[in-house]
């Protein structure tokens, strides 16, 4: 594609006022991305080693794992101002809001728990005994069951969020890293950073029904390394960082066979789709910035420099100017 | 939805025990002993009184993964139980092994080559599964090697392969080498001289270490003049595995050179500078356990049960016959923390891995370097490769 055609598809691609904001490890920053203009409008500091990121379900809210600082930070995303810290355990790595949007679920990385705390009365709830290093979490849409991956255990652990025990863990392949239910709540993908693997399960007896495997043609098998991966709105394409091969796959639904790799900044890890879900924005940590994928034609339209090391995504709608 | 204050800890764990136990009550139980096996050995003086060797070498690595194994085991009915075995130096390895033999189907052995074979050959031995954790001599892993030995340590000439990979990529290509007294000081002057060969590097020349006096005071006036006299070079190496002189060298040279080999620029199997690929977790793990910082011996001990842990977690065995298989095949990986999955070199039983190359303060690059390709594996350019070892003991 010519630069003109990207510049022209920049230019008429429909308006769909929104941020994206980025965490950025190894800076102790959020960069926020303006996604019409494609550019970092503002740049707000958090605490130690900023990881996991997402918003309460009204945008008012910014939640960011501090892993260094042992806390789970509450920004308030008009003025970047730090609220106030949540008890998370040691090393908070990755999170997720329950539907209820009330209570978090919260990773452990050094600890091998998995923490929920109530955000209203900034209580602990709960913690979990997980496997050894957990960071993959998830909650399915209905809210009753929450997943930790554990990445040196290698197992997917199962929370009944009504009572917060363990109900199954199964196995996956070495190193998991990220987790997603899909919308209907029926699966729920497993990825495998050093296994290279993503695996699916059946929700309703957490049985393996599915595997999807990676291959890039010149890039040493053992660097095709899955971690982050969102699905899109419709649940036929999952989009799925590869880590240091530097690409992005489009994985198809229904056969999980890869359909194309994107190539994207250098050590891919996490993405957030902009509001209306034509552009996705990944971060790459070692080259330090963010990819801009055009979704319809699944090709890189641009790269935006970001702060050190960035690592989490998270997406809010903006009002029209 | 709970929203109670806060649920005491044990009624946590308690909550989570019942789960386990529903859920493990279809599984049968496998226990799974693991023997470690030292042999203690009398270090030789060294200059310096700085930076003793840790009197729980290896074993503080061993007991980490240990723990790592039990939360897996945990889940699945696998209990994990570690006995140690040290015996003193001199003391007779051979009859304290047959002792402590029939308790255990998988030995990690940390001596020497010549202790790891004895353990090895013993009649005892035969069907066991034994981890080398300690002697990187690649006779264990070509002429010497034994069907039941795999070696998570890796082999000297890996590391001086990793080492010159770096200096190769870098444009320094003339070296100069002093050598140490000793034979494992010769041991490991043959291997750098022979990673300099495989690697196209060239060793302009080179000294024997003849000093008998404590240089503590006078390296300063001493060094420059013995290091005058090399032909120019590019790199000074140091062949000084035992830490007595190398740590002088530095700063300390005729020429403005910067120092590699034992000292200066070197290439380990584990250091506590490697802080990517997750390998920050593990450094806590080991350093709130220990209380100091993880070694490569520490590492391989590490490696060796989670090894035996990620083995007995996939096959739901603990028949040490088919967990060797199941190691050796394609479909066994092993994370390490070093950014690719480890696996087993199916001709020698030598684990492959990564090679951290590293000074005092940070971490290099990991080798293999980018641009050394092998036909299998990129990681097969460090150490023995299958056309040059003599190793047939694996050839089932």
């Amino acid at each position: 594609m010519t630069r003109l055609a990207i510049l022209l598809m920049i230019l008429t691609l429909p308006a769909h006022a929104g941020e994206i904001w980025v965490t950025n490890e190894k800076d102790d920053t959020v960069s926020v991305i303006d996604v019409d203009t494609l550019e970092v409008v503002r740049t707000y500091p958090t605490g130690e080693r900023p990881r996991g990121v997402t918003f309460s379900k009204d945008f008012s809210r910014l939640y960011i794992c501090a892993s260094d600082s042992n806390t789970v930070q509450v920004m308030d995303p008009d003025t970047g101002e730090i609220l106030h810290d949540l008890p998370s355990g040691e090393d908070p790595e990755q999170f997720v809001l329950h539907p209820d949007d009330r209570h978090l679920f919260i990773a452990n990385e050094d600890d091998a728990v998995t923490t929920v705390v109530d955000t209203q009365t900034r209580q602990v709830v709960a913690q979990i005994n997980v496997g050894i290093e957990p960071e993959g979490m998830a909650v399915s849409p209905d809210g009753k069951i929450a997943i930790t991956t554990s990445e040196t255990t290698n197992m997917a652990h199962w929370i009944d969020t009504a009572t917060y025990t363990l109900f199954a863990n199964t196995l996956v392949d070495s190193r998991p890293r990220h987790a997603e239910f899909t919308a209907d709540g029926a699966k729920l993908w497993v990825s495998s950073e050093i296994g290279g693997t993503i695996t699916v399960f059946n929700v309703a007896d957490q049985t393996e029904v599915g595997k999807v495997r990676f291959d890039i043609t010149g890039v040493s098998a053992d660097l095709v390394q899955p971690v982050g991966f969102r699905f899109n709105p419709e649940g036929t394409k999952a989009f799925v960082a590869l880590g240091p091969s530097n690409h992005v796959a489009v994985v198809n639904m229904t056969t999980y066979e890869v359909e194309t790799y994107i190539l994207v900044g250098r050590r891919v890890w996490h993405m957030a789709f902009s509001p209306d879900n034509s552009q996705l924005f990944t971060t790459n940590g070692v080259s330090g910035d963010v990819t801009v994928i055009d979704v319809a034609s699944e090709t890189p339209v641009k790269s935006i420099k970001v702060g050190r090391f960035p690592w989490g995504a998270a997406m809010r709608p903006t009002k029209s100017q | 939805m709970i929203t109670a204050p806060s649920i005491p800890a044990a009624l946590c764990a308690a909550l989570w025990l019942g789960s386990s136990a529903v859920a493990l009550a279809q599984q049968a139980r496998i226990d799974v002993p693991i023997l470690y096996l030292r042999q203690e050995v009398d270090l030789p003086p060294v200059l310096s009184n700085l930076d003793p060797q840790p009197e729980d070498l290896g074993l503080a690595g061993a007991e980490v993964a240990l723990k790592d194994n039990q939360t897996t085991g945990g889940f699945l009915g696998h209990d994990y139980a570690l006995t140690v075995v040290s015996v003193a130096p001199g003391g007779a390895l051979a009859a304290a092994a047959r002792d402590a033999f029939a308790a255990a189907p998988f030995v990690l052995v940390d001596g020497t080559a010549a202790d790891v074979l004895t353990v090895a050959d013993l009649p005892e031995a035969a069907g066991k599964l034994i981890f080398n954790v300690s002697a990187g001599d690649a006779r264990l892993r070509s002429e010497d090697c034994r069907a039941n030995v795999l070696h998570t340590i890796p082999e000297d000439t890996a590391r001086t392969d990793a080492l010159m990979q770096v200096l190769q990529a870098r444009q320094w290509r003339r070296l100069a080498l002093i050598t140490g007294p000793k034979p494992v000081d010769q041991a490991f002057a043959d291997a750098l001289r022979r990673s300099a060969a495989k690697f196209g590097l060239t060793i302009t020349g080179e000294k024997p270490w003849t000093f008998d006096t404590d240089l503590r005071e006078s390296t300063m006036a001493e060094l420059p003049r013995f290091t005058q006299d090399l032909p120019d070079h590019d790199v000074l190496l140091v062949a000084d595995p035992t830490d007595d002189f190398g740590r002088y060298v530095p700063h300390n040279t005729w020429l403005p050179r910067p120092v590699a080999g034992s000292h200066g620029l070197h290439a380990e199997g584990w250091a506590s500078v490697i802080e990517a690929w997750g390998a920050v977790q593990l450094q806590n793990r080991f350093e709130a356990q220990a209380k100091r910082d993880m070694r490569a011996r520490d590492y391989a001990a590490w490696l060796a049960i989670r090894t035996v842990g990620e083995a007995v977690t996939r096959q739901n065995t603990a028949d040490p016959a088919s967990l060797r298989g199941f190691i050796l095949s394609a479909d066994f990986q092993q994370d390490g923390f070093k950014g690719r999955a480890l696996t087993f070199r199916n001709w020698n039983g030598q684990m492959r891995q990564p090679i951290a190359v590293v000074n005092d303060r940070a971490l290099v690059t990991m080798a293999p370097v980018e641009g050394f390709l092998h036909q299998r594996n990129e990681t097969d350019s460090l150490g023995l490769d299958q056309p040059e070892s003599r190793c047939t003991a694996f050839g089932e």
